[in-house]
């Protein structure tokens, strides 16, 4: 193969970019940088007009496999599906956004966007790789630009937050490494559409019952940290809230999604059964990330933390439908593949719309924090919408897609996730409707206090935003927006795989006697 | 691969036309050195380009020495001596790059240097026990000397410490090897020979702990590895990048190549022993290297951490442990040479010290962005970042030690998150200690002389860190070109008895 395939293209040219954003003159760099991580979205969206239509269940749409390490049988080997182009895309849009709210950095910029692009690189190596020791490469690369780059543009707390985030996510990665150890030693394999085919019990059988739990939990913690699942979640809030405004958009809405891609990708394909036995407490976990989130975020008082914790409960919706699916313990039939249908879809399309809202809302309160000299609390704001309708009118916009207001892409997938939750676990679902309305008093009170009631000495001589910043966040408002209108390009690009993943719960319920 | 005995030659020749000419002019010196190192490095890669893998070792010389004992001067290599001697080339090339600024007596240091070398060469190439020891002991001298007349903190001390350990060793090898001949009856010392002595369980029980335990204290097993972090520290640059990058792997190397194939069963009874032995050097020098307030002792600590990783893998003793504990020695050969490197001569003989707490008070990240990068790098490699060549290292081994124990790799795991924890501590507190956002304006120097910008990073310094950097990522990425000679190199019948053991 002597022309890189489009694949190849995709993951590497944000790193190509990087490498020249490093060495181009200010100017140039910022350009080049942007036009760069254009590319992904231009790629995505040429990939969608290769494979059009409802994907294909299941299987890779387009993949390219060469032989890199033949001793050890290991492959380069990338492909994508209906999954992997969805969380394509919202890369595509993410990337470029957050080299746009970085704009105006000029101490250390050329670094900064090097190592933006050095992440959005990373990220889409994680959701298209198909063999663990080139996705593990992606999966660990990802951290060293992040965390430079809390490190070293971040707040005052910055240094602590970042040794934070590191340590827990390599601790959970290790874990990680040393299953697919096992699985390695096991099956002789790592290459995920092959270990798929020994998922049926072989892959359980060839490492033992005990050693099968064990390489399940190495595994499940790898992802758990990463998502996060409660109560590994004690990294997430100071890391978003100390990170700059361009890379907590980047944490929130691309790289906290690369944990639910494993759950879905990697580990439940491998480890049904455990994953079943677990799916009980799992729930429980999920709906604790959910429901605490949202009270969490009551209770702060500080923008960009309060924002952190929405973004915890709102990817663990993602997590409450798949372990609903996941437990289906003993639920069969037409109806229960229904809910199974729709959970899967909504988990999946919430990843791509809370990416959406997790960015604007970072950049947007980015603006504010940055229009009040550094200062973020709530009782710092207040009347913001006389001096700048656009910025209150957008933000607003994106406030009201992660409540979930119908119309709004938002509304979309938690819709049906709880739907499909209902369907197979209903308390549950209850429950986690207590984490809905939570946080629809949040973020009602954010708007609330920021953009209503009387100015205060730092927002009397708000500047609204400028057409950069309304041009940064401007994609995303649309898109909220259009999905929320027309969902089904999305849904069609993932339904595929869901109706594959929940195929099991239509199955006739057979009692074990 | 016939060539590959001329590594030792070309090295002791080497020294003493660089002692000659020392006296004379330093420069002069530095380029011999160089010349001799560069060149023996090719020999070395020469080599490996006409290597064709076969089971067991390829005699290179094979000619009676001292008839009377049965002494053979039997040189011999196969994969796993070919890639600790392209190791050796390369690590000691960079060392001399990083010794270019030794002024004082530049020719003497050089000369002991390449003495130092042509040991290493000498021990990886040897196929007769007493020859084995012969150069194993030729290297120890120079050490001495390097250290005690070149060193920093506490020089003496750590010199003198670290030839106890390492004579110490020795004599319990050279006990061990006698009287495995004694026992075994046969004439000569030669590996092949020794190896079929038909000895008791008992007496392989009694022999491979002296013969082991005498290699291992040079790879640094716990807890006898007190000399590495004190030795390490004490020792100018280069010699601190050549005893931790490579004469700790003479031990590993030994463990190997002597004591487990001539043992089998003794290595089986005091297996699980080694193994936590192995572990609990990983861990507790991977601890010990969290709380470390000189810059250098973290790392000092770091490599015995690793080498921990070195000795779990043979101790767990299936093939495919041992090629990535081989894997993992070539690995931290370089890693470690990088890391010594940028501590010892990038940072430490421009700042003079090397407390962490000082360090934290300067921004090195911007007086010295080469160290910092490289570095960064090389910290994470030390990390185990896939891409870099410790991550297949360790993968290999974990993969090799968990159908073995479960235990002992949940334990290593749980070392290699230490590994990144110190080493997150010792980017952060050395070089980003003076954060600030990299929005505010740098410090006011205030005109404190303390405070100054530093000379900057000279290029022999840069084509050092870039040799060892590529040399990292190379192997990294693809560590077929190593593992293609390793494998096959453990098919032989000697370490295959010795290897049957392990697995289930």
């Amino acid at each position: 193969m002597n022309t890189p395939s489009a694949l190849t293209l995709l993951v590497f040219v944000p790193w190509i970019g990087a490498g020249l954003a490093a060495v181009l003159p200010a100017r140039h760099s910022r350009v080049v940088s942007l036009g760069l991580s254009l590319s992904t979205l231009v790629l995505g969206l040429s990939l969608l007009a290769v494979c059009p239509g409802p994907a294909p269940a299941a299987g890779l749409t387009l993949e390219e496999k060469i032989a890199w390490l033949p001793a050890l049988r290991i492959s380069y080997h990338l492909g994508v599906d209906g999954l992997s182009l969805l969380l394509v895309l919202l890369t595509g849009v993410i990337g470029p956004m957050s080299l746009l709210a970085s704009w105006s950095l000029e101490r250390g910029g050329r670094l900064l966007r090097a190592l933006l692009l050095l992440a959005q690189g990373s990220a889409l190596g994680v959701f298209v790789a198909q063999d663990f020791f080139l996705w593990f490469l992606f999966w660990e690369l990802s951290l060293v630009p992040v965390y430079f780059l809390i490190k070293l543009w971040g707040g005052p707390g910055a240094e602590r937050a970042a040794y934070q985030f590191v340590i827990y996510t390599v601790g959970g990665s290790a874990f990680l490494l040393l299953g697919f150890a096992a699985i390695y030693a096991a099956a002789g394999t790592m290459d995920f559409a092959e270990l798929r085919l020994l998922a049926n019990g072989t892959l359980t059988d060839k490492l033992g019952p005990a050693g099968a739990t064990l390489v399940f939990l190495g595994v499940f913690l790898g992802f758990a940290v990463k998502v996060p699942l409660y109560p590994f979640h004690t990294w997430l809030p100071p890391a978003y809230a100390e990170a700059p405004t361009g890379v907590a958009m980047f944490l929130s809405a691309v790289m906290a999604k690369m944990g639910v891609y494993g759950f879905l990708r990697v580990l439940w394909p491998l480890f049904p059964d455990q994953l079943q036995a677990a799916s009980g407490v799992l729930l429980w976990l999920a709906l604790a990330g959910a429901v605490g989130g949202a009270l969490a975020a009551v209770a702060q008082t500080d923008l960009k933390r309060m924002l952190a914790y929405a973004s915890l409960t709102h990817v663990s919706y993602c997590l409450l439908a798949l372990f609903a699916v996941t437990g289906f313990a003993g639920l069969r039939g037409e109806r229960a593949l229904a809910a199974g249908v729709a959970a899967l879809d909504g988990a999946m399309l919430q990843m791509f719309n809370h990416g959406l809202a997790a960015a604007a809302l970072f950049f947007l309160a980015g603006v504010l924090e940055a229009r009040a000299g550094g200062r973020r609390t709530l009782a710092d704001f207040g009347g913001v919408r006389a001096a700048s309708p656009v910025l209150a009118g957008l933000c607003g916009v994106a406030l009201f897609s992660s409540l979930g207001l119908p119309g709004l892409n938002g509304f979309v997938s938690e819709f049906l996730i709880f739907r499909g939750v209902f369907g197979l676990a209903p308390g549950t679902a209850a429950a986690g409707c207590l984490a809905l309305l939570v946080t629809a008093v949040f973020l009602l009170t954010f708007y609330q206090r920021v953009f209503h009631g009387p100015p205060t000495p730092a927002t009397a001589a708000f500047r609204d935003l400028s057409g950069r910043e309304v041009a940064t966040v401007a994609v995303a408002v649309v898109l909220m927006f259009v999905v929320g209108v027309y969902p089904q390009p999305l849904v069609g690009l993932v339904n595929g795989l869901a109706s594959l993943w929940a195929a099991p719960l239509g199955l006739p319920f057979v009692p074990v006697s | 691969m016939s060539l590959l005995p001329w590594t030792i030659y070309l090295s002791f020749a080497g020294a003493l036309v660089v002692l000659v000419a020392g006296t004379r002019s330093a420069a002069a010196a530095r380029w011999l050195a160089l010349a001799t190192t560069a060149g023996g490095w090719g020999v070395t890669l020469l080599a490996g380009l006409s290597f064709r893998s076969a089971p067991g070792l390829q005699t290179l010389v094979d000619v009676r020495w001292i008839p009377e004992l049965g002494v053979r001067y039997h040189l011999a290599a196969d994969g796993i001596s070919l890639t600790l001697v392209v190791l050796t080339g390369l690590a000691a090339t960079a060392g001399v790059l990083f010794s270019w600024n030794v002024a004082e007596r530049a020719g003497e240091f050089l000369a002991l240097y390449l003495a130092l070398v042509g040991g290493v060469y000498g021990v990886f190439l040897s196929a007769d026990a007493l020859l084995f020891l012969v150069f194993y002991e030729l290297a120890i001298v120079p050490k001495y000397f390097l250290i005690a007349r070149w060193g920093s903190t506490r020089r003496e001390y750590g010199a003198m410490k670290l030839v106890l350990y390492s004579f110490a060793g020795s004599a319990l090898v050279l006990t061990g090897i006698l009287w495995a001949q004694a026992a075994g009856g046969g004439h000569g010392f030669a590996l092949a020979d020794l190896a079929r002595g038909g000895f008791t369980p008992a007496q392989q029980r009694a022999m491979f702990a002296l013969v082991f335990l005498g290699f291992a204290v040079l790879a640094g097993l716990f807890p006898f590895h007190t000399w590495a972090p004190t030795g390490h520290v004490a020792a100018p640059t280069p010699a601190s990048m050549l005893l931790a990058g490579v004469v700790m792997k003479l031990g590993a190397y030994g463990c190997l190549r002597v004591a487990l194939p001539l043992f089998p069963a003794g290595f089986a009874f005091w297996q699980p022993v080694i193994a936590w032995l192995a572990v609990a050097g990983v861990v507790v020098a991977g601890l010990a290297a969290l709380v470390q307030e000189d810059f250098k002792f973290v790392i000092g600590y770091s490599s015995v951490s690793h080498m921990g990783f070195v000795l779990l893998g043979l101790a767990a003793a299936n093939a495919r442990a041992v090629s990535g504990a081989v894997l993992q020695m070539f690995s931290h050969g370089v890693i470690a040479g990088l890391l010594f490197a940028v501590v010892g001569r990038m940072v430490y003989d421009r700042t003079h010290t090397r407390r962490l707490a000082d360090l934290r008070a300067r921004p090195l990240h911007r007086w010295l962005p080469f160290a910092a990068v490289t570095f960064v790098v090389a910290g994470l490699a030390s990390m185990g970042m896939p891409g870099f060549s410790g991550f297949p290292a360790e993968l290999t081994i974990l993969i090799g030690v968990w159908p073995v124990s479960r235990t002992w790799a949940v334990a290593a795991v749980a070392g290699v998150l230490i590994a990144a924890a110190f080493t997150l501590r010792a980017i952060q507190l050395a070089f980003f200690g003076q954060t600030g956002a990299m929005g505010a304006n740098p410090p006011d120097d205030g005109g404190d002389r303390a405070l100054r910008p530093l000379p900057p990073i000279t290029w022999p310094e840069r084509v050092g860190a870039l040799l060892l950097l590529a040399a990292t990522v190379l192997v990294g990425l693809k560590p077929d070109l190593l593992l293609n000679w390793i494998v096959p190199s453990l098919q032989s019948p000697l370490l295959q008895t010795a290897l049957r053991g392990g697995a289930p």
